[in-house]
């Protein structure tokens, strides 16, 4: 073990990508995630990577996803306005299945918005922000430590079911230094390589778990790759059947195992009559204004999705069923909060804390927020969200 | 359809006439998206054909396109090959040339997909001198999406979206990708197949960012909208008279240009510019001795 250091959540996501293996980072500078990059740029070359900073967003994830093609792990980091401009090639990624991560340190939005300011505004978009349907990982630390535990784990998941995954926290998470202590080593994930010969080799035939072998560029096997709907050799086909076929297994790859990928963080559940939702800096705080109630006798529980997408809905259904309400923070209009009605399906009332002021919400927020919902019902709810299943 | 293998690849010839294309295409992605009369093919041939005369090693060769009638042709040569999107075919090379430098990476372009949705990303691999070879077929049109008018279009051309005539100026491309920082630079005319192989060829051995233009043609839109006949009367009134862009650009020339035999007078066509400068390949450990 490392002794203990002051590191921020962007160092953190960085070293994280270095000890995954990731040696090839494209990038454009955005705040408030330009430090990811900048960190990179003087460690890739220690290691035989490569850094580059191209002329946007789009370049930059079309450069990691040929670098990813070339047999390197690879990575980008941006913010809103980047996020949305790199949409096209997560779903270019999604359906040629390239693994490839994507960090997005949220700022306030729409367009440029909050530049410098914490957000959690792109949660939807992180998972349907390309057109088409195509299946999403989506990772959400709430703490340095968490930053470089998700970060690792996006790169093995990209590469364990060939797609890109995005690993998305906010700009408090990004810039504030924490005291960590950092494993030295991690656990590695490689992509499957085809073991026949090449001239046996069928680019898009899948095995049972749905996820074909992947050889780089260069090692001998021909082969073609294409954002077009395409047949088991990788080559466009148009027919609608094969069509379905394909999507239903991209999605099915990462909807079977959602057990496998829900990582949930939560506290006293148990005996709670009321619950807080909340994720990423959020649920930090909504952990903190939990403790804080126990410790007054209150029976109050936690529930923090660490994975976003797929979402956690059997868990969700699952609190809904015990406590009588839940309460769904969340720093925008209220994006996931949607989600959680789903899940709850009736089953619990739903109360939104949904703040978009730039500021994180703290935990004297929701320790206000609790102590008004734990005694009666329908006091003042701070947001816009009318609740109702969408 | 798992029943068809590609074929192995026995060396081509290499007579300096034309090595056997069919050695380097995938014959099992037949029948081709292309329509009677386009000279694509004869494109993708002298491509292969460059290959072959190189004698480069097929494993070692990927082709990364955009989208577009220019860019389905990657799906037919037996190499790693990558059909990317719309206009961002040189940043996909950039990152595949950046972590696999022994590649031979050669990206295919239209001028629609080059030129007006790519165009950023075409100057930038130029800029950076990233040693990829660019071939840009221009036919003057958006052929795959029905005729639209492209920013090549010559004024006065009609197209679908220019029913009156297209009153925008072209680009002239190469004079573009010389100002941009391109280290090689060429035009070329697919009617003239020899000079275009050894054009191509000329270009892949170039270490650096090497843009071949190439004059093409879309008798189904272009020729149809502006009545200039079928393939063959295009490609016939290519060397002749200048096409399409070859129109527009023919009052512009290159002061340090020899035009080739086939070459349309005053169309700058043959190797423009070229240029030994610094090959950029990213952020990286320097190399030791």
């Amino acid at each position: 073990m490392s002794p203990a250091e002051l590191v921020t959540g962007n160092e953190a996501c960085a070293r994280a990508a270095l000890a995954a293996g990731c040696r090839f980072y494209g990038g454009y500078p955005i705040t408030p995630s330009s430090e990811i990059a900048e960190f990179m740029v003087s460690a890739l070359p220690d290691v035989d990577g490569v850094f580059i900073q191209m002329e946007d967003e789009i370049a930059s994830l079309a450069a990691v996803i040929g670098a990813s093609l070339a047999g390197m792990k690879a990575m980008t980091a941006t913010s809103g306005p980047g996020f949305s401009l790199m949409q096209e090639h997560i779903g270019f990624a999604a359906m040629a299945e390239v693994p490839c991560v994507v960090v997005n340190v949220m700022r306030g939005g729409p367009s440029t918005g909050l530049p410098t300011s914490p957000s959690q505004g792109d949660v939807m978009q992180a998972r349907w922000g390309s057109h088409g349907d195509r299946p999403a990982i989506v990772l959400a630390p709430a703490s340095v430590r968490e930053v470089f535990d998700e970060t690792v784990r996006a790169f093995n998941l990209a590469e364990r079911f060939r797609t890109p995954v995005i690993v998305l926290y906010d700009e408090v998470i990004g810039h504030t230094a924490e005291g960590v202590v950092l494993p030295d080593q991690v656990p590695i994930e490689h992509r499957a390589r085809p073991e026949c010969n090449p001239e046996d080799f069928v680019a898009k035939a899948a095995p049972p778990d749905g996820v074909p072998p992947l050889p780089a560029f260069g090692d001998g096997y021909r082969f073609h790759v294409t954002g077009l709907s395409h047949d088991e050799r990788g080559l466009p086909s148009d027919d609608g059947r094969n069509a379905e076929a394909l999507a239903q297994r991209l999605q099915a790859k990462v909807d079977a195992r959602t057990d496998e990928l829900t990582h949930i963080e939560t506290l006293g559940l148990d005996d709670a009559e009321l619950a807080v939702f909340g994720y990423g800096i959020v649920g930090r705080s909504a952990r903190a204004a939990v403790e804080t109630a126990r410790a007054e006798g209150r029976k109050v529980g936690l529930i923090r999705p660490i994975t976003l997408w797929p979402f956690p809905h059997k868990e969700i259904a699952a609190v809904a069923e015990k406590v009588d309400r839940l309460i769904v923070a969340e720093m925008n209009l209220g994006q996931l909060i949607g989600e959680v009605e789903r899940a709850a399906a009736g089953r619990t009332e739903i109360v939104g804390h949904l703040r978009c002021h730039g500021e994180p919400i703290t935990p004297d927020d929701l320790t206000a927020v609790i102590g008004a919902h734990d005694r009666a019902p329908s006091l003042e709810v701070v947001g816009s969200w009318a609740g109702g299943v969408r | 359809m798992t029943d068809v293998k590609p074929t192995s690849t026995a060396p081509p010839t290499a007579d300096g006439r034309g090595s056997d294309a069919t050695a380097y295409l995938r014959q099992w992605a037949m029948p081709h998206v292309l329509c009677p009369g386009c000279a694509h093919g004869i494109v993708l041939r002298s491509c292969l054909e460059a290959v072959g005369q190189l004698g480069l090693d097929p494993d070692k060769v990927a082709m990364v396109a955009g989208i577009g009638c220019s860019s389905r042709l990657v799906a037919y040569a037996d190499f790693c090959t990558l059909h990317g999107t719309h206009g961002r075919a040189p940043a996909f090379a950039t990152g595949l040339k950046l972590a696999r430098p022994e590649l031979h990476v050669i990206v295919v372009t239209g001028d629609g997909d080059g030129l007006a949705i790519g165009g950023n990303h075409l100057i930038h691999a130029a800029r950076r001198n990233i040693d990829i070879t660019v071939m840009m077929l221009n036919n003057s049109i958006y052929g795959m999406t029905g005729g639209q008018v492209a920013p090549t279009t010559r004024e006065g051309a009609i197209a679908s979206t220019a029913p009156a005539g297209n009153s925008e100026r072209p680009f002239d491309a190469c004079r573009l990708l010389v100002g941009a920082g391109a280290s090689y630079v060429a035009r070329v005319l697919a009617a003239t197949p020899i000079e275009m192989t050894k054009t191509l060829a000329d270009a892949m051995a170039h270490s650096g960012f090497a843009f071949v233009e190439i004059i093409s043609d879309c008798p189904e839109y272009y020729g149809r909208y502006n009545r200039l006949g079928g393939g063959a009367e295009m490609l016939t009134r290519m060397t002749r008279e200048g096409d399409g862009v070859a129109v527009a650009l023919a009052e512009k020339r290159f002061v340090d240009h020899v035009p080739p035999s086939a070459a349309p007078a005053g169309l700058a066509t043959g190797v423009l510019h070229r240029e030994q400068a610094p090959v950029y390949g990213g952020v990286r450990r320097r190399e030791v001795g």
